[in-house]
Order: C-alpha cells, then structure tokens, then sequence
C-alpha cells in the first residue's frame, strides 16, 4: 500500500471513528446517568435502545414517521417506563439490602425478556428504516461523511451538551447531581430522594430513545444486537469515569476511533472485541477511569 | 440440611447407574438427548453457583466459558488430526478403535477445563479487586469477544462451525452415544461432589462470608481474592469440562450454538429456582427446568423462544421475591411447622 492511500484510509477511518463515538456517547450516557449517578448497573439498556429502535422501525414502517421526529414521544414514554421500572427496583431489591447482585440478575433477566419478546414479535430479520438522509454522503476533500453517521453523532453531542447544562443549572438537575455526593444533606433539604432518583432513571431511559433513533439511522437491527453494545457502553462508562458527562464523551470518541481504525485496518469482524479489550484494560489498570467525579 | 458421606456417595452411585440404565432401557434416542441436555445444565448450574451461590458474584459468562471448553475439543481434533482415526500409536502402545474413546474423553474433559479455569483465573485477576458489579460486566462482555474470536479463526471453523466426528464403536457399549451420556453422567456426579466438597470446606465458610459482607470477611482475615480467583477458577474449569462433552455428542459445533446465551440465562436461573445455598439447588432447579423446556419442546406446544421466555420471567420471578429458591420456600415452610428444629440451621440475614 502506499503512503497517500493509507493516510486518505487513516483520515477517514479517524473521521468515522469521531462520528461512531458521538453515537457510542449517546448509548453509554443512559448507563453513565444509572450507574454513575445512581450506581445502578443496568446491564439491561442496551436492551431497551434496541426496543427504542424497534419502535421507530415500527412507526417507520407503518406510517412513514421519521426517527428524529418519533424520538421525543418516544422519550417521554421510556422516562414514564424508567420511573416505573425504578420504583419496583426500590421496592424489590434497594429497600431492602446494599447488596446489588440480586438486582444485577433483575436486570439481566429485564434484558433477555425483552430481547426474547422482540424476537417473538418482530423476528430474527434485520430491520431498517427508510429516511431521506440515509443514503447521503457528503464529501470534503478525499473525507466523506456520510450523514447517516453525522445525525446520530449529532445526536449524541446534543444529548451530553443538554444533559450538562441540566445538571448544573436547573434546579431539579442539582437535585440529580446531590444524589451521589450527599443523600443525608438532600433529605434535610426536604427533598424526597427516591422521587429524584426515579425520576432520574427515568431520564437515563428517555435517552434510550434518542439512542434507539440514532442506532436504527446508522445501522439494520435485529434483536440481539443490543449484546454487541455492552461490552462498548460499560467500557466508555468506565474508561470515562464513573458518571462524568465529560469523560463519557472522550471515552466514547477514543472508543469509536479505536474500533474505526481497527475495522479499517484489521477488520470490520474484529470491530466488536476493542470495546472489550478496553474494558479488561481499564478495569486492570485505570479503575478510576480518565475522570473522575469528586 | 447435612448430608453423611456415605449416603451423600451411595445417592451419586445409585442415581447415575439408575439414570444409565433407565436410559438404556427405554433404547436411548430421544431419552439420551433428554437425559444429556438435563445432565449438562446440572453442571452448568452447579459450576455457576460456586461462585454465584456460595460466593454472591454473579457470571454472565457461562456460555463463554462453556463455549471454550467445547472449541478447546475442536482445536485439539484437528490438531492431533483424531478425524476418523481407526487406532492411535502412542509409541509404546497401539489403541484400537472401540478402546479409542477411552484417551479422548477424559484428555478432552481435561483440556476444556484447562483452558476454561485459565480463562476464569484471568478474568477474575483482573476484575476480582474491583466491586462485584465490574465482575459481572467483565463476564458479559467475555462471551462476546470469545465468540469474536471464534468466528474469525477459521481453523477451529470460524463461522461455519466445525464438525467433530467421534469414534464409532466404544467397546463394551452398544451405542456410542450412550457412552457419551457416561461420561457426562460421571462428569455430573464429580460435579456434585466438588461443590459438596466447597460447601463443607474453608474454601465454602470463607466465600459465604464474602456473600454476606466482604469488607468484614476481609477484616476478620478471610483472603477474599485468594478464595474468589480459586471458586471463579473451579467453576470456569467446570463450565469448559461441561462445554468439552459438547462436541462429541452433537457432533457439529457452530459459534451461534456453543456460546448460546441460553446457556447463560439457564445456569443463572437454574440455581436461583432451585436454591444457591445448597448444592441441591442446582440440581433440583436444573432437573426441574431442564425436564419442563424438552418436555413442552418436544411436543410443540412452546416454541425455543417462548421457553426462553419464560425461563427470563421466573427468573425475575424468583429473584425479586424468592431469593432462596425452592430450597428456601420449603424451610420456611419447614420452620413454621417445627419452630424448635428450624433454631438449628444458619440465622438468615436481617431485612433492613
């Protein structure tokens, strides 16, 4: 290969990988928000961004909805869920011990249920959706950029640039933010701290939607593909730093880097073993991850 | 709920020889494939809950670990070119065909083992100072790059799946599928054993100390890492010696087969129905589980999926309001009816 061929793949592969990690933000920040910020490890939201992408295929399919519309109902649908799927995870198993490996087995109960059910339901076959945008490329130079990974990216920096901005100057997001540094304080404050956090998680599953939305543009779904996500969303959350919005997002831009280089230069069937290795990484050398939130 | 050595021994030999026989008896078929489906989850469950029962950390990896285990029988058929051989030449012996099977499936249990428990060592190294949590996540994400893996080594089949054709005749067996079912009936029964073993040991007082508060177990002197690398390192090495059998009686291995998340879900909820204090547990949850997904299987009134379903939903069932299993409900039972006798047995842990 000669020097210019593989420094126009690096340049692309570098360029793509930036756009997948906007995406991999949008997907880890719901398990950034429930295990950082509430230290809930549901292990089932890829999951349920898979469900969110198989509501969009629905509507797309049966009424021609555009994801990007579809996601705000969506959203608020997923955050009733999540208040709803918190306050039983309150009453079953927080309530009642520290301990969170029952809860753990909850969840990964939650996921293969939901994984199960959509494969009774929608099948093995993969789905996708019809957009106007999806077949676009736009080109700079000898970069091209296609705009089915450009929205999701954009996506993913809207959702931790709000989030951000929620949680440092709202009123009810520094609620969210006292929740993990002073449970006592927040009490005395006469604020109820399960009416926070169930409304937290309810948050941490809206953006399951946007996810689902971004997820379905770039990409056909099936319903175990949700699988491939775990080992990426819990490597970009660790990495990160425990629920930090920043180190979420650098960690997911190293992550989608890393794999694009990886697909482009090893092989797209080597893509899914990065995040992984990351992971094992991370957790042997740097626990604490990039970070991390005092 | 202590059971003598001598019963506990005369229950194992009893019940794998009434199980063979039962077998052989109704001519195998569709009994065999009941009977080793059934077998193979009491392993599964079993290995599972040394860690997941005794110690509290949960493994989302069964099915990789497993998957390990029956590739490790893949890689050395081809490596050793064992593919339709009539005899082996050791050098200073010649094995025949019908005594063939004899070398195969105790190197293959051994290797499967090997690799698996190595496997699990690492993992755990890694992950074990860590919370809990980060263990389990670890194991998650195991299966998936292990599959990876897999699919792109061609040489063990890489996607396709690889066949693993066994020795036809096993001398002193009229079927050599039953001679499969032995060996998995034998492996079940060691199973059993070393989980009964952990349980009356230090190893089994040290992990439940773990389960129930690892900051004081640690501060009382309990090794936690030691005890924890040693029960993930048993129970990887039980899963793979589980996963290594695999091969021999399907025949065919593909990487969607072997790291099934079946395998997975089934091992976790197996011990969480029957119990995950106690080695019955497994046992009971994995017989009674096993027994109802072949028998609404096999007469279609569920699908695969379906049963999967349900198995998801009972686990969640059983998780959230009858942690102790089966065995739990019925000392419950057991303590309302006898107050006094109940006093005996391990105080449960406070609700807060």
């Amino acid at each position: 290969m000669e020097w210019s061929v593989v420094g126009e793949l690096l340049a692309n592969a570098v360029v793509t990988g930036i756009l997948l990690g906007g995406f991999y933000a949008a997907v880890a920040l719901g398990i950034s928000i429930a295990f950082g910020m509430l230290d809930i490890a549901n292990i089932s939201h890829p999951a349920m961004i898979v469900l969110g992408s198989f509501i969009a295929y629905y509507f797309n399919a049966q009424w021609g909805i555009d994801p990007l519309l579809l996601m705000f109902p969506a959203a608020l649908v997923f955050a009733l869920y999540g208040a709803g799927l918190y306050g039983l995870y309150y009453r079953l198993f927080e309530s009642r011990e520290k301990d969170q490996r029952r809860g753990l087995a909850f969840f990964f109960g939650l996921l293969f249920v939901t994984e199960v059910g959509l494969i009774l339901i929608f099948g093995v076959d993969l789905r996708s959706v019809d957009t106007s945008y999806g077949e676009v490329v736009l080109s700079l130079g000898f970069v091209s950029i296609p705009v089915r990974l450009l929205v999701p990216f954009l996506i993913g920096i809207v959702m931790i640039v709000g989030l951000h901005y929620f949680l440092n100057k709202t009123y009810f997001g520094l609620a969210v933010s006292a929740i993990s540094q002073d449970m006592l304080g927040l009490r005395l404050m006469a604020i109820d701290p399960i009416k926070i956090k169930q409304l937290t998680f309810g948050l941490s599953l809206a953006s399951a939607a946007f996810a689902g939305a971004a997820l379905i543009i770039i990409q056909p779904i099936e319903p175990s593909i949700g699988r491939e996500y775990i080992g990426r969303v819990f490597a970009v959350c660790v990495l990160g730093g425990m629920g930090s919005l920043q180190g979420t997002l650098i960690a997911a831009l190293l992550l989608g880097t890393a794999e694009s280089i990886t697909s482009t230069f090893v092989g797209p069937s080597w893509a899914p073993a990065v995040g992984f290795g990351l992971l094992l990484l991370t957790l042997a050398f740097k626990p604490e991850g990039l970070m991390t939130r005092k | 709920m202590k059971t003598s050595d001598f019963g506990f021994h005369s229950f194992l030999a009893l019940g794998s020889l009434a199980l063979f026989f039962l077998v052989q008896s109704l001519g195998g078929g569709y009994y065999l494939l009941v009977a080793f489906y059934v077998l193979q989850y009491v392993v599964l469950s079993t290995a599972w809950n040394i860690l997941g029962g005794y110690g509290g950390y949960v493994n989302f990896g069964t099915a990789g670990f497993f998957a390990v285990g029956a590739y490790s029988t893949v890689f050395f058929f081809k490596l050793f070119g064992l593919q339709n051989l009539k005899q082996l030449d050791l050098g200073f012996i010649e094995i025949s065909l019908p005594y063939l099977s004899f070398i195969y499936f105790p190197a293959a249990v051994f290797a499967g083992a090997l690799f698996s428990g190595l496997l699990g060592l690492g993992t755990g190294y890694l992950t074990l100072r860590l919370r809990g949590v980060y263990f389990s996540i670890a194991t998650l994400a195991l299966s998936i790059v292990a599959m990876t893996i897999v699919v792109n080594w061609s040489y063990v089949g890489g996607a396709r799946g690889a066949f693993v054709i066994k020795p036809t005749v096993v001398a002193g067996f009229k079927d050599a599928n039953l001679f499969v079912l032995c060996a998995m009936i034998l492996l079940t029964m060691l199973s059993l054993a070393i989980a009964r073993r952990i349980e009356q040991s230090k190893l089994g007082a040290g992990l439940q100390a773990i389960r129930d508060d690892e900051d004081s177990a640690e501060c009382s002197g309990v090794p936690t890492l030691r005890l924890k690398l040693q029960a993930t390192t048993i129970s990887g090495a039980l899963m793979g010696a589980g996963g290594a059998l695999f091969p021999f009686f399907v025949t065919y291995v593909d990487p969607i087969g072997a790291f099934n998340l079946a395998h997975t879900v089934n091992s976790i909820a197996m011990p969480l129905i029957g119990g995950m204090t106690h080695w019955t547990g497994p046992l009971i949850g994995a017989t009674l589980l096993g027994l109802i997904q072949q028998y609404f299987g096999s007469k279609n009134i569920i699908t695969p999926e379906m049963s999967l379903l349900i198995v998801g939903f009972l686990m969640m069932l059983f998780v959230a309001i009858a942690p102790n299993g089966l065995l739990g409900l019925l000392k419950r039972k057991h303590k309302k009816a006898h107050p006094i006798s109940a006093t005996r047995s391990a105080p449960e842990k406070p609700s807060q």
